[in-house]
């Protein structure tokens, strides 16, 4: 299945992240990626589909320089950099707010320009009133989303994401989609978000990349041209369904 | 006038399985422990009355003959003197060797090679019998304070050591990544993460020394018996001179203080990170 990519033609600042002819193989020997190239520019959140061990996350440590890939160029346009892992990654001695100053203290802000940071990315995420709280004593969407709040004080131009909502409740889920939706509309980053959620990666992006299995390759790719921010109740639509459908397709196919 | 017999009640009433009981009750708290208590003693009557005949009592005097000779005023200002000193060796000597402790799981958690090259030391330490080289100490230390400190601090470094190496190395892979990705700098990531995170291992690490230090304040005492007696030259004398009765009360304070020691340095680790760890498992 061939796609036209409908994304606008962009001038080269819009470019934030370009992986060219990716591939990573470990130590090991295993093959994680190979062959992937692939583009986020400004505007955009992309979304990465593909069966569990496809390399996807790989993907994520290689545009944050956590893991250097073993082949090809990968350039990044930016240097705010957002990183929301897997896990909430709360250091457990320190509240919310000293937890969401984190970044901003590892790099040198003052104290009282950190501390303003940090509440308005509290405010932003829906936890104000909870600053003094220690991880232990929040839920698990309230972790994930005191670790949005401390990626955002960078305010990131490209936001990374490794599927960040995976271990929580389909509900819960839902309510931080629709909240990242929010910040993604207000806050104009780009963002490469990782799943293995159909409709989660249907829901959030505007372009949806499905990878096949180990070694992970790009084969196929799905524009999503819902309008932003996203009305929750298209999950009920016929397009929304069809759409789901294609990308699921594209899975099944791509792990055979 | 026909009665219809009443129907049977539709509905039963369920009961609800006990709930198992919080040990809030006091009663629930102590009873056992002290249950405990009262049996041992019954057994200890019972072997210093029924098993040993009156020649033979000495071995285990009946713990109101050890009660006496404790209270007895020359043998109390004996121990309590004796526990004051042990006391100081074991508490500078404790601080030593969690100072030394601490210091050296930080050097090798910097390096995978300064890792390689002192942790075995560190296990030869542990493994050494400490006893054979007491008197060795002796000879080169004297047989004072200094001599007691050090074997004392030998005795009690270990756990400081392996305690912290493994708090600052079970670190979650994720937070570090998350210090990376700021480019952190070692001691950024020593201070911010890898400290705090082993503070709960390390105060684990504590509790266990506190009670090795009480050991090794009594073992360099009770091989010197030099200088200022503490309770180790006290327990060797009264073993010396078969004063049982005192050598019972002298065994009983020295485990008392082991006891205390750990009970402070439990409650100073739930006092630093009990706020966000949970002790429970201990």
């Amino acid at each position: 299945m061939s796609i036209a990519t409908p994304v606008a033609p962009t001038t080269k600042t819009d470019q934030l992240l370009h992986f060219d002819d990716v591939a990573m193989t470990f130590p090991n020997g295993t093959t994680a990626l190979s062959g992937v190239s692939l583009t986020v520019n400004r505007g955009e959140f992309v979304t990465v589909v593909g069966p569990s061990g496809c390399g996807k996350s790989t993907l994520l440590r290689i545009a944050s320089g956590l893991t250097p890939a073993t082949e090809g160029v990968t350039q990044v346009d930016t240097t705010r950099i957002g990183y929301v892992f897997q896990d909430a990654t709360l250091l457990p001695w320190r509240d919310v707010q000293s937890n969401v100053e984190l970044l901003a203290e590892l790099n040198g802000i003052p104290k009282k320009q950190r501390a303003a940071t940090a509440k308005d990315a509290i405010d932003l995420v829906g936890l104000s009133g909870f600053e003094k709280h220690l991880p232990k004593t929040l839920s698990g969407g309230m972790k994930m989303r005191t670790s949005l709040a401390r990626s955002l004080t960078l305010d990131p131009e490209l936001f990374l994401f490794d599927e960040p909502f995976g271990a929580l409740d389909e509900i819960t889920r839902e309510r931080l989609n629709d909240e990242l939706i929010k910040l993604f509309t207000e806050q104009q980053f780009a963002g490469l978000f990782i799943t293995h959620s159909v409709s989660e990666a249907v829901y959030l992006s505007t372009r949806v990349i499905v990878m096949s299995g180990r070694p992970g390759k790009i084969v196929d790719e799905f524009p999503v041209e819902f309008p932003f921010p996203r009305d929750p109740e298209i999950r009920f639509t016929a397009e929304f369904a069809e759409l789901c459908g294609k990308v699921s397709h594209a899975l099944r196919e791509g792990h055979s | 006038m026909t009665t219809t017999p009443p129907a049977p009640p539709k509905t039963r009433t369920i009961m609800r399985p006990a709930t198992v009981r919080k040990s809030t009750n006091p009663a629930a708290t102590w009873g056992p422990p002290v249950a405990v208590f009262v049996g041992f003693l019954l057994v200890w009557y019972a072997v210093s009355y029924l098993i040993l005949d009156e020649k033979r009592r000495f071995l285990v005097p009946p713990p109101h003959e050890v009660l006496a000779a404790f209270f007895d005023p020359k043998v109390f200002g004996e121990i309590m003197l004796a526990l004051s000193r042990t006391t100081f060796v074991a508490l500078i000597g404790l601080a030593i060797a969690i100072v030394i402790g601490v210091g050296w799981a930080v050097a090798m958690s910097q390096a995978k090679w300064v890792e390689r090259s002192l942790y075995p030391y560190a296990v030869v330490l542990q493994c050494i019998p400490i006893l054979a080289l007491v008197p060795l100490i002796g000879f080169w230390f004297g047989f004072d304070y200094p001599a007691r400190i050090i074997v004392c601090v030998m005795i009690a470094l270990f756990p400081m050591v392996s305690n912290t190496l493994f708090g600052l190395q079970s670190v979650d892979r994720g937070q570090r990544e998350l210090f990376q990705l700021q480019r952190a700098g070692r001691w950024t990531v020593l201070t911010k993460l890898e400290f705090p995170a082993a503070l709960p291992a390390i105060f684990a690490g504590m509790r266990i020394s506190a009670g090795l230090a009480v050991v090794g304040a009594i073992v360099g005492d009770f091989f010197f018996r030099r200088g200022d007696p503490g309770l180790g030259s006290l327990l060797s004398t009264y073993t010396s001179r078969l004063q049982s009765a005192e050598l019972f009360a002298a065994i009983i304070v020295a485990a008392l203080l082991g006891v205390v020691i750990f009970a402070i340095f439990g409650w100073i680790g739930k006092r630093v990170v009990g706020r966000w760890y949970d002790f429970s498992a201990n």
